[in-house]
Protein backbone atom coordinates (compact mmCIF):
# COMPACT_ATOMS: atom_id res chain seq x y z
CA UNK A 1 0.00 0.00 0.00
CA UNK A 2 1.80 3.47 -1.30
CA UNK A 3 1.90 6.22 1.64
CA UNK A 4 -0.45 8.58 2.33
CA UNK A 5 0.09 12.34 0.37
CA UNK A 6 -0.02 15.27 2.64
CA UNK A 7 -0.35 18.74 2.23
CA UNK A 8 2.51 21.42 2.97
CA UNK A 9 0.62 22.23 5.99
CA UNK A 10 0.73 18.89 7.62
CA UNK A 11 2.83 19.61 10.29
CA UNK A 12 0.85 22.37 11.35
CA UNK A 13 -2.16 19.78 11.71
CA UNK A 14 -0.24 18.07 13.56
CA UNK A 15 0.95 20.67 16.20
CA UNK A 16 -2.47 22.13 16.31
CA UNK A 17 -3.73 18.62 17.42
CA UNK A 18 -5.25 17.61 14.37
CA UNK A 19 -6.91 13.96 14.11
CA UNK A 20 -5.79 13.05 10.60
CA UNK A 21 -7.54 10.43 8.08
CA UNK A 22 -6.69 9.10 4.81
CA UNK A 23 -9.24 11.37 1.95
CA UNK A 24 -8.70 10.97 -1.50
CA UNK A 25 -4.93 9.40 -1.08
CA UNK A 26 -3.91 12.66 1.30
CA UNK A 27 -3.68 12.54 5.11
CA UNK A 28 -6.41 14.85 6.21
CA UNK A 29 -7.55 16.73 9.16
CA UNK A 30 -10.83 15.35 9.26
CA UNK A 31 -10.97 17.30 13.33
CA UNK A 32 -9.16 20.14 15.15
CA UNK A 33 -11.13 20.19 18.61
CA UNK A 34 -14.54 18.66 17.29
CA UNK A 35 -17.17 19.33 14.31
CA UNK A 36 -20.00 20.92 16.41
CA UNK A 37 -17.62 23.92 17.49
CA UNK A 38 -15.89 23.95 14.38
CA UNK A 39 -18.77 24.80 12.70
CA UNK A 40 -20.50 26.73 15.00
CA UNK A 41 -17.24 28.98 14.32
CA UNK A 42 -17.75 29.06 10.27
CA UNK A 43 -21.73 30.33 10.87
CA UNK A 44 -20.88 32.83 13.81
CA UNK A 45 -17.42 34.14 13.09
CA UNK A 46 -14.66 32.45 10.61
CA UNK A 47 -12.74 28.94 10.07
CA UNK A 48 -9.83 28.22 8.25
CA UNK A 49 -9.83 25.22 5.64
CA UNK A 50 -6.76 23.28 4.17
CA UNK A 51 -8.42 21.99 1.39
CA UNK A 52 -5.03 21.64 -0.71
CA UNK A 53 -5.76 17.82 -1.81
CA UNK A 54 -8.10 19.52 -4.29
CA UNK A 55 -6.98 19.08 -8.14
CA UNK A 56 -6.22 22.55 -10.11
CA UNK A 57 -6.03 21.41 -13.92
CA UNK A 58 -4.98 24.59 -16.53
CA UNK A 59 -6.01 24.87 -20.10
CA UNK A 60 -4.46 27.44 -22.24
CA UNK A 61 -4.31 28.22 -25.87
CA UNK A 62 -6.26 30.09 -28.80
CA UNK A 63 -9.04 27.32 -28.26
CA UNK A 64 -9.35 26.87 -24.72
CA UNK A 65 -12.68 28.31 -24.67
CA UNK A 66 -13.99 25.86 -27.35
CA UNK A 67 -12.20 22.74 -25.52
CA UNK A 68 -13.78 24.39 -21.74
CA UNK A 69 -17.15 24.54 -23.70
CA UNK A 70 -17.17 20.79 -25.05
CA UNK A 71 -16.24 19.29 -21.85
CA UNK A 72 -18.54 20.98 -19.47
CA UNK A 73 -22.44 22.06 -18.64
CA UNK A 74 -22.31 25.60 -18.23
CA UNK A 75 -21.49 28.36 -20.37
CA UNK A 76 -18.22 29.48 -20.54
CA UNK A 77 -18.52 31.78 -22.95
CA UNK A 78 -20.31 33.84 -20.10
CA UNK A 79 -17.14 34.20 -18.52
CA UNK A 80 -14.94 37.18 -18.46
CA UNK A 81 -11.74 37.05 -17.14
CA UNK A 82 -11.68 37.47 -13.39
CA UNK A 83 -14.79 35.15 -13.29
CA UNK A 84 -15.88 32.06 -11.97
CA UNK A 85 -18.54 29.35 -12.38
CA UNK A 86 -20.20 26.14 -11.05
CA UNK A 87 -19.92 23.62 -13.57
CA UNK A 88 -20.04 19.72 -13.96
CA UNK A 89 -18.02 17.60 -16.66
CA UNK A 90 -19.95 14.84 -17.86
CA UNK A 91 -19.36 11.62 -20.10
CA UNK A 92 -20.79 10.86 -23.48
CA UNK A 93 -24.08 9.39 -21.69
CA UNK A 94 -24.60 12.19 -19.67
CA UNK A 95 -23.07 10.93 -16.36
CA UNK A 96 -21.16 13.02 -14.35
CA UNK A 97 -17.39 12.95 -13.58
CA UNK A 98 -17.11 15.88 -11.33
CA UNK A 99 -18.35 18.99 -10.60
CA UNK A 100 -16.15 21.50 -10.18
CA UNK A 101 -15.68 25.54 -10.74
CA UNK A 102 -13.92 26.94 -13.41
CA UNK A 103 -11.94 30.01 -13.61
CA UNK A 104 -11.12 32.64 -16.89
CA UNK A 105 -7.79 33.81 -16.21
CA UNK A 106 -7.56 35.23 -19.07
CA UNK A 107 -9.09 35.23 -22.77
CA UNK A 108 -6.79 31.93 -23.73
CA UNK A 109 -6.50 30.67 -20.19
CA UNK A 110 -8.88 28.82 -17.89
CA UNK A 111 -8.49 26.68 -14.27
CA UNK A 112 -10.71 23.63 -13.58
CA UNK A 113 -10.97 23.30 -9.59
CA UNK A 114 -12.05 19.75 -9.06
CA UNK A 115 -12.51 17.04 -6.27
CA UNK A 116 -9.33 15.60 -5.05
CA UNK A 117 -10.80 12.30 -5.73
CA UNK A 118 -11.53 13.08 -9.58
CA UNK A 119 -8.04 14.77 -10.04
CA UNK A 120 -6.42 11.94 -11.74
CA UNK A 121 -9.55 11.05 -13.89
CA UNK A 122 -10.57 14.09 -15.08
CA UNK A 123 -6.89 15.25 -16.17
CA UNK A 124 -7.00 11.70 -17.96
CA UNK A 125 -10.53 12.15 -19.69
CA UNK A 126 -9.17 16.22 -20.94
CA UNK A 127 -5.75 14.48 -22.13
CA UNK A 128 -7.84 12.08 -24.16
CA UNK A 129 -10.11 14.33 -25.68
CA UNK A 130 -7.78 17.13 -26.12
CA UNK A 131 -7.12 19.73 -29.23
CA UNK A 132 -4.41 21.18 -30.96
CA UNK A 133 -4.73 25.17 -29.54
CA UNK A 134 -6.04 23.87 -26.27
CA UNK A 135 -3.12 22.83 -23.98
CA UNK A 136 -4.20 20.71 -20.60
CA UNK A 137 -1.91 20.85 -17.90
CA UNK A 138 -2.45 19.40 -14.33
CA UNK A 139 -1.20 21.99 -11.72
CA UNK A 140 -2.36 20.34 -8.74
CA UNK A 141 0.93 20.03 -7.16
CA UNK A 142 1.95 23.56 -7.84
CA UNK A 143 -1.29 25.23 -5.88
CA UNK A 144 -1.88 25.29 -2.43
CA UNK A 145 -5.55 26.32 -1.20
CA UNK A 146 -6.63 27.73 1.83
CA UNK A 147 -10.16 28.19 2.46
CA UNK A 148 -10.88 31.71 5.15
CA UNK A 149 -15.01 31.14 5.58
CA UNK A 150 -17.42 32.87 7.86
CA UNK A 151 -19.46 36.26 8.01
CA UNK A 152 -16.53 37.75 9.94
CA UNK A 153 -13.66 36.85 6.75
CA UNK A 154 -13.57 39.92 4.86
CA UNK A 155 -12.71 41.76 7.79
CA UNK A 156 -9.78 39.84 8.67
CA UNK A 157 -8.36 39.33 4.93
CA UNK A 158 -8.91 43.21 4.27
CA UNK A 159 -6.08 43.65 7.27
CA UNK A 160 -3.98 41.80 5.35
CA UNK A 161 -4.27 42.72 1.79
CA UNK A 162 -4.21 46.11 -0.32
CA UNK A 163 -6.80 45.11 -2.41
CA UNK A 164 -10.09 46.97 -1.54
CA UNK A 165 -12.21 43.37 -1.21
CA UNK A 166 -15.24 44.81 -1.15
CA UNK A 167 -14.73 44.87 -5.14
CA UNK A 168 -14.05 41.23 -5.14
CA UNK A 169 -17.74 39.86 -5.78
CA UNK A 170 -19.33 36.56 -5.22
CA UNK A 171 -17.87 34.46 -7.79
CA UNK A 172 -15.15 36.55 -8.95
CA UNK A 173 -11.65 36.60 -7.96
CA UNK A 174 -8.56 38.70 -8.09
CA UNK A 175 -4.99 38.70 -7.52
CA UNK A 176 -3.32 40.01 -3.89
CA UNK A 177 0.17 39.89 -2.56
CA UNK A 178 0.20 37.78 0.73
CA UNK A 179 3.45 37.03 2.65
CA UNK A 180 5.61 39.24 -0.45
CA UNK A 181 3.93 35.82 -2.76
CA UNK A 182 1.26 36.29 -5.62
CA UNK A 183 -2.34 34.50 -4.56
CA UNK A 184 -5.37 34.07 -6.02
CA UNK A 185 -8.01 34.79 -3.85
CA UNK A 186 -11.81 34.02 -5.01
CA UNK A 187 -15.11 34.74 -3.50
CA UNK A 188 -16.18 31.45 -3.41
CA UNK A 189 -16.47 28.71 -1.14
CA UNK A 190 -18.49 25.35 0.29
CA UNK A 191 -19.71 26.69 3.03
CA UNK A 192 -22.63 29.22 2.66
CA UNK A 193 -20.80 31.86 4.89
CA UNK A 194 -19.19 34.88 2.96
CA UNK A 195 -15.63 33.66 2.42
CA UNK A 196 -12.43 33.74 0.12
CA UNK A 197 -10.61 30.95 -1.40
CA UNK A 198 -6.82 31.26 -1.46
CA UNK A 199 -4.79 29.98 -4.46
CA UNK A 200 -0.86 30.27 -3.34
CA UNK A 201 2.27 28.25 -3.53
CA UNK A 202 2.80 25.35 -1.67
CA UNK A 203 5.80 26.59 -0.45
CA UNK A 204 4.47 29.91 1.04
CA UNK A 205 1.09 27.89 2.24
CA UNK A 206 2.74 27.63 6.17
CA UNK A 207 3.38 31.28 6.37
CA UNK A 208 -0.17 32.39 4.76
CA UNK A 209 -1.57 30.31 7.48
CA UNK A 210 0.39 31.42 9.99
CA UNK A 211 -0.40 35.12 9.28
CA UNK A 212 -4.25 33.95 9.03
CA UNK A 213 -4.34 32.22 12.10
CA UNK A 214 -1.97 35.11 14.22
CA UNK A 215 -4.31 38.03 12.81
CA UNK A 216 -7.66 36.19 13.39
CA UNK A 217 -6.70 34.38 16.59
CA UNK A 218 -8.64 37.09 18.56
CA UNK A 219 -11.90 37.30 16.16
CA UNK A 220 -11.99 33.87 17.09
CA UNK A 221 -10.49 32.03 13.82
CA UNK A 222 -10.25 28.76 14.74
CA UNK A 223 -8.76 26.07 12.02
CA UNK A 224 -11.86 23.93 11.15
CA UNK A 225 -11.80 19.96 9.23
CA UNK A 226 -13.27 17.35 6.42
CA UNK A 227 -15.42 16.96 9.16
CA UNK A 228 -16.92 20.40 9.38
CA UNK A 229 -16.88 21.12 6.34
CA UNK A 230 -19.22 17.92 5.14
CA UNK A 231 -21.74 19.14 7.54
CA UNK A 232 -21.41 22.97 6.59
CA UNK A 233 -22.52 21.69 2.71
CA UNK A 234 -24.68 19.66 3.87
CA UNK A 235 -26.90 22.14 5.60
CA UNK A 236 -26.53 24.30 2.48
CA UNK A 237 -27.65 21.50 0.02
CA UNK A 238 -23.92 21.33 -1.52
CA UNK A 239 -23.56 18.52 -3.14
CA UNK A 240 -20.74 15.52 -2.65
CA UNK A 241 -19.30 13.84 -5.58
CA UNK A 242 -19.31 9.84 -4.28
CA UNK A 243 -21.90 10.12 -2.53
CA UNK A 244 -24.72 12.62 -4.11
CA UNK A 245 -23.61 12.18 -7.89
CA UNK A 246 -21.72 9.71 -9.61
CA UNK A 247 -21.06 8.45 -13.48
CA UNK A 248 -24.40 6.50 -13.15
CA UNK A 249 -26.49 10.40 -12.50
CA UNK A 250 -26.92 13.34 -14.31
CA UNK A 251 -26.75 16.77 -13.21
CA UNK A 252 -30.40 17.20 -13.94
CA UNK A 253 -31.18 14.11 -11.89
CA UNK A 254 -28.57 15.58 -9.11
CA UNK A 255 -30.56 19.03 -9.09
CA UNK A 256 -28.31 21.33 -11.11
CA UNK A 257 -30.34 21.84 -13.71
CA UNK A 258 -28.97 25.42 -13.13
CA UNK A 259 -25.58 24.54 -14.46
CA UNK A 260 -26.71 23.18 -17.46
CA UNK A 261 -26.98 25.42 -20.57
CA UNK A 262 -28.35 23.15 -23.21
CA UNK A 263 -28.24 25.98 -25.79
CA UNK A 264 -24.27 27.04 -26.01
CA UNK A 265 -23.93 23.91 -28.51
CA UNK A 266 -22.56 20.61 -28.39
CA UNK A 267 -21.16 19.30 -25.30
CA UNK A 268 -20.38 15.91 -23.81
CA UNK A 269 -23.81 14.54 -22.55
CA UNK A 270 -25.59 16.87 -24.27
CA UNK A 271 -28.35 14.35 -26.19
CA UNK A 272 -29.09 12.09 -22.38
CA UNK A 273 -30.11 15.59 -20.87
CA UNK A 274 -32.40 16.60 -23.84
CA UNK A 275 -34.23 13.54 -23.39
CA UNK A 276 -34.64 13.61 -19.76
CA UNK A 277 -35.76 17.23 -20.25
CA UNK A 278 -38.39 15.70 -22.82
CA UNK A 279 -39.35 12.51 -20.50
CA UNK A 280 -38.91 13.42 -17.32
CA UNK A 281 -36.76 12.23 -14.33
CA UNK A 282 -38.35 9.09 -12.14
CA UNK A 283 -36.38 10.03 -9.70
CA UNK A 284 -34.39 13.62 -8.40
CA UNK A 285 -31.89 14.20 -5.81
CA UNK A 286 -34.30 16.46 -2.99
CA UNK A 287 -33.55 17.16 0.88
CA UNK A 288 -34.95 15.72 3.87
CA UNK A 289 -35.46 16.79 7.32
CA UNK A 290 -35.74 14.46 10.17
CA UNK A 291 -38.71 15.33 12.58
CA UNK A 292 -37.40 12.99 15.72
CA UNK A 293 -34.56 11.57 16.68
CA UNK A 294 -31.85 9.85 14.57
CA UNK A 295 -29.45 10.95 11.74
CA UNK A 296 -29.99 9.40 8.41
CA UNK A 297 -26.55 7.85 6.63
CA UNK A 298 -25.52 7.27 3.34
CA UNK A 299 -27.87 4.12 1.50
CA UNK A 300 -30.48 4.44 4.20
CA UNK A 301 -33.64 3.61 2.47
CA UNK A 302 -36.57 5.74 1.99
CA UNK A 303 -40.31 4.93 2.39
CA UNK A 304 -43.86 6.13 1.69
CA UNK A 305 -46.63 4.09 3.46
CA UNK A 306 -44.10 1.03 3.55
CA UNK A 307 -43.15 1.26 -0.47
CA UNK A 308 -39.67 2.14 -1.05
CA UNK A 309 -39.28 5.79 -2.81
CA UNK A 310 -35.89 6.27 -2.64
CA UNK A 311 -32.29 6.35 -0.70
CA UNK A 312 -30.26 8.12 1.11
CA UNK A 313 -26.90 9.83 -0.68
CA UNK A 314 -25.69 12.40 2.60
CA UNK A 315 -26.89 12.76 5.93
CA UNK A 316 -25.82 13.92 8.77
CA UNK A 317 -26.47 15.75 12.08
CA UNK A 318 -27.17 19.78 11.73
CA UNK A 319 -25.22 21.49 14.09
CA UNK A 320 -26.76 24.74 13.50
CA UNK A 321 -30.69 22.63 13.36
CA UNK A 322 -29.54 20.12 16.28
CA UNK A 323 -31.41 17.64 13.73
CA UNK A 324 -30.55 15.34 11.30
CA UNK A 325 -30.50 16.31 7.71
CA UNK A 326 -29.73 14.30 4.56
CA UNK A 327 -30.25 14.35 0.57
CA UNK A 328 -31.66 11.48 -1.00
CA UNK A 329 -32.75 10.54 -4.25
CA UNK A 330 -36.75 10.06 -4.03
CA UNK A 331 -39.77 9.47 -6.61
CA UNK A 332 -40.51 12.14 -8.61
CA UNK A 333 -44.40 12.29 -7.47
CA UNK A 334 -42.49 13.26 -4.19
CA UNK A 335 -43.25 16.64 -2.85
CA UNK A 336 -42.54 19.15 -0.31
CA UNK A 337 -43.69 18.60 2.76
CA UNK A 338 -44.44 14.96 2.30
CA UNK A 339 -43.86 12.86 5.66
CA UNK A 340 -41.28 9.61 4.95
CA UNK A 341 -39.88 7.08 6.90
CA UNK A 342 -35.52 6.42 6.79
CA UNK A 343 -34.96 2.93 7.48
CA UNK A 344 -31.58 2.46 8.78
CA UNK A 345 -29.80 0.59 11.89
CA UNK A 346 -32.57 -1.32 12.80
CA UNK A 347 -34.65 1.78 13.64
CA UNK A 348 -37.21 4.07 11.55
CA UNK A 349 -36.35 7.74 11.52
CA UNK A 350 -39.30 10.27 10.63
CA UNK A 351 -38.60 13.03 7.84
CA UNK A 352 -40.08 15.31 5.73
CA UNK A 353 -38.88 16.07 2.35
CA UNK A 354 -37.49 19.47 2.07
CA UNK A 355 -36.22 22.11 -0.27
CA UNK A 356 -32.35 23.03 0.70
CA UNK A 357 -30.59 24.94 1.68
CA UNK A 358 -31.69 24.00 5.48
CA UNK A 359 -30.23 27.01 6.93
CA UNK A 360 -29.45 31.06 5.51
CA UNK A 361 -25.52 31.53 5.13
CA UNK A 362 -24.03 34.69 5.29
CA UNK A 363 -22.58 34.75 1.66
CA UNK A 364 -23.15 37.87 0.15
CA UNK A 365 -24.69 37.11 -4.21
CA UNK B 1 -6.72 8.14 27.66
CA UNK B 2 -8.21 8.51 30.72
CA UNK B 3 -8.18 4.57 32.18
CA UNK B 4 -9.81 4.86 36.34
CA UNK B 5 -8.23 1.57 38.15
CA UNK B 6 -11.54 0.77 39.96
CA UNK B 7 -13.81 0.32 36.42
CA UNK B 8 -14.26 -2.99 34.87
CA UNK B 9 -13.86 -3.16 31.05
CA UNK B 10 -15.03 -4.42 27.57
CA UNK B 11 -13.59 -4.81 24.35
CA UNK B 12 -16.17 -3.37 22.64
CA UNK B 13 -15.40 0.11 24.63
CA UNK B 14 -17.58 -0.09 27.90
CA UNK B 15 -16.58 0.22 31.53
CA UNK B 16 -18.75 -0.76 34.51
CA UNK B 17 -18.47 0.29 37.97
CA UNK B 18 -19.18 -2.88 40.27
CA UNK B 19 -21.02 -2.42 43.62
CA UNK B 20 -20.73 -5.97 44.84
CA UNK B 21 -22.40 -5.31 48.09
CA UNK B 22 -25.63 -3.90 46.43
CA UNK B 23 -25.28 -6.45 43.30
CA UNK B 24 -25.31 -3.14 41.05
CA UNK B 25 -23.39 -2.35 38.28
CA UNK B 26 -23.04 1.89 36.56
CA UNK B 27 -22.40 1.38 32.78
CA UNK B 28 -20.85 3.84 30.04
CA UNK B 29 -18.25 4.41 27.40
CA UNK B 30 -14.84 4.84 27.61
CA UNK B 31 -12.58 7.99 27.08
CA UNK B 32 -11.20 6.55 24.20
CA UNK B 33 -15.05 5.21 22.53
CA UNK B 34 -15.80 8.96 22.80
CA UNK B 35 -12.88 10.05 21.36
CA UNK B 36 -13.57 7.75 18.15
CA UNK B 37 -17.02 8.63 18.19
CA UNK B 38 -16.35 12.61 17.88
CA UNK B 39 -19.29 14.61 18.97
CA UNK B 40 -21.92 13.00 20.23
CA UNK B 41 -25.23 13.96 19.61
CA UNK B 42 -27.91 11.79 20.65
CA UNK B 43 -27.49 8.50 23.12
CA UNK B 44 -30.54 5.82 23.26
CA UNK B 45 -30.98 4.19 26.33
CA UNK B 46 -33.40 1.13 27.29
CA UNK B 47 -36.62 1.63 29.81
CA UNK B 48 -35.96 0.63 33.55
CA UNK B 49 -37.43 -2.57 33.68
CA UNK B 50 -35.58 -4.28 30.62
CA UNK B 51 -33.29 -6.95 31.05
CA UNK B 52 -30.34 -6.72 29.11
CA UNK B 53 -28.38 -9.75 27.91
CA UNK B 54 -24.40 -9.66 28.10
CA UNK B 55 -22.64 -9.05 24.76
CA UNK B 56 -26.15 -8.10 23.41
CA UNK B 57 -26.78 -4.36 22.09
CA UNK B 58 -28.79 -2.19 25.03
CA UNK B 59 -28.36 0.70 23.09
CA UNK B 60 -26.91 3.64 20.73
CA UNK B 61 -24.58 6.35 20.57
CA UNK B 62 -24.49 8.60 17.60
CA UNK B 63 -22.24 10.81 16.75
CA UNK B 64 -21.99 13.30 13.57
CA UNK B 65 -20.12 10.80 12.18
CA UNK B 66 -21.43 7.48 12.95
CA UNK B 67 -23.79 5.32 14.90
CA UNK B 68 -22.86 2.90 17.43
CA UNK B 69 -24.66 0.04 19.21
CA UNK B 70 -23.66 -0.05 23.18
CA UNK B 71 -23.26 -4.02 23.90
CA UNK B 72 -23.92 -5.20 27.53
CA UNK B 73 -20.84 -5.90 29.59
CA UNK B 74 -22.91 -8.31 32.03
CA UNK B 75 -26.44 -8.95 32.22
CA UNK B 76 -29.11 -7.45 34.16
CA UNK B 77 -31.97 -5.60 34.91
CA UNK B 78 -32.13 -1.36 34.12
CA UNK B 79 -32.89 0.23 37.44
CA UNK B 80 -31.98 3.67 36.67
CA UNK B 81 -31.02 5.27 33.31
CA UNK B 82 -29.30 8.86 32.74
CA UNK B 83 -32.44 11.00 32.00
CA UNK B 84 -29.46 14.31 32.12
CA UNK B 85 -28.29 12.66 28.20
CA UNK B 86 -31.07 13.51 26.51
CA UNK B 87 -30.29 17.41 27.04
CA UNK B 88 -26.64 16.98 27.45
CA UNK B 89 -25.55 14.32 24.73
CA UNK B 90 -22.02 16.21 24.93
CA UNK B 91 -21.47 14.81 28.32
CA UNK B 92 -20.60 11.67 26.66
CA UNK B 93 -17.62 13.28 25.18
CA UNK B 94 -16.55 15.86 28.35
CA UNK B 95 -17.23 13.29 31.13
CA UNK B 96 -17.67 10.03 29.88
CA UNK B 97 -16.66 8.02 33.48
CA UNK B 98 -18.77 10.73 36.14
CA UNK B 99 -21.73 12.76 34.27
CA UNK B 100 -22.21 10.75 31.06
CA UNK B 101 -23.12 7.19 33.08
CA UNK B 102 -25.36 5.56 31.31
CA UNK B 103 -27.39 3.28 32.92
CA UNK B 104 -27.61 1.15 36.45
CA UNK B 105 -28.62 -2.60 36.44
CA UNK B 106 -29.21 -4.61 38.69
CA UNK B 107 -26.60 -7.44 38.46
CA UNK B 108 -27.98 -10.98 37.22
CA UNK B 109 -25.05 -13.50 37.62
CA UNK B 110 -21.51 -11.81 39.35
CA UNK B 111 -19.44 -14.53 38.07
CA UNK B 112 -19.83 -12.76 34.51
CA UNK B 113 -17.62 -9.61 36.50
CA UNK B 114 -14.72 -11.74 36.37
CA UNK B 115 -14.99 -12.19 32.68
CA UNK B 116 -14.58 -8.39 31.87
CA UNK B 117 -11.30 -6.55 31.66
CA UNK B 118 -9.20 -4.37 34.38
CA UNK B 119 -8.11 -1.34 33.84
CA UNK B 120 -4.25 -2.63 32.98
CA UNK B 121 -5.57 -5.20 30.34
CA UNK B 122 -8.06 -2.80 28.85
CA UNK B 123 -5.09 -0.33 28.78
CA UNK B 124 -2.77 -3.23 26.77
CA UNK B 125 -5.79 -4.29 24.78
CA UNK B 126 -5.79 -1.11 23.28
CA UNK B 127 -2.45 -0.77 22.69
CA UNK B 128 -2.95 -3.25 20.16
CA UNK B 129 -5.88 -1.76 18.99
CA UNK B 130 -3.40 0.87 17.30
CA UNK B 131 -0.90 -1.08 15.80
CA UNK B 132 -3.13 -2.85 13.81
Amino acid sequence: MSALLRTSLYDRHKQLGAKLVPFAGYEMPVEYTGILAEHRAVRSTMGLFDVSHMGEIEVRGPRALEFCQKVTTNDASLLKPGKVQYTAILNEEGGMLDDCTLYRLGDRHFLFVVNASNRAKIAEWFQTHSMDGAEVSDRSDDYALLALQGPTSESLLSTLVKRDLSTVHFYEFSWVELCDTAALISRTGYTGEDGFEIYLAPSKAGEVWDLLMKGGKSAGLVPVGLGARDTLRLEMGYLLYGNDMNESKTPLEAGIGWAVKVGKGAFFGREKLLRQKEEGLPRRLRGLRVTGRGIPRSHYKVKRDGTEVGEVTSGTFSPTLEEGIAMAYLDSSLTEGDAVKIDGHGREISATVAKPPFVAGSLKR
Amino acid sequence: MDLPEELRYTKEHEWARIDAVKKIATIGITDYAQDKLGDVVFVELPEEGTEITIAEPFGSVESVKAVSDLFAPISGTVLEINDALAESPEAVNEDPYGEAWMIRISIMDMSQVDDLMSAEQYKKFLSEQEEV
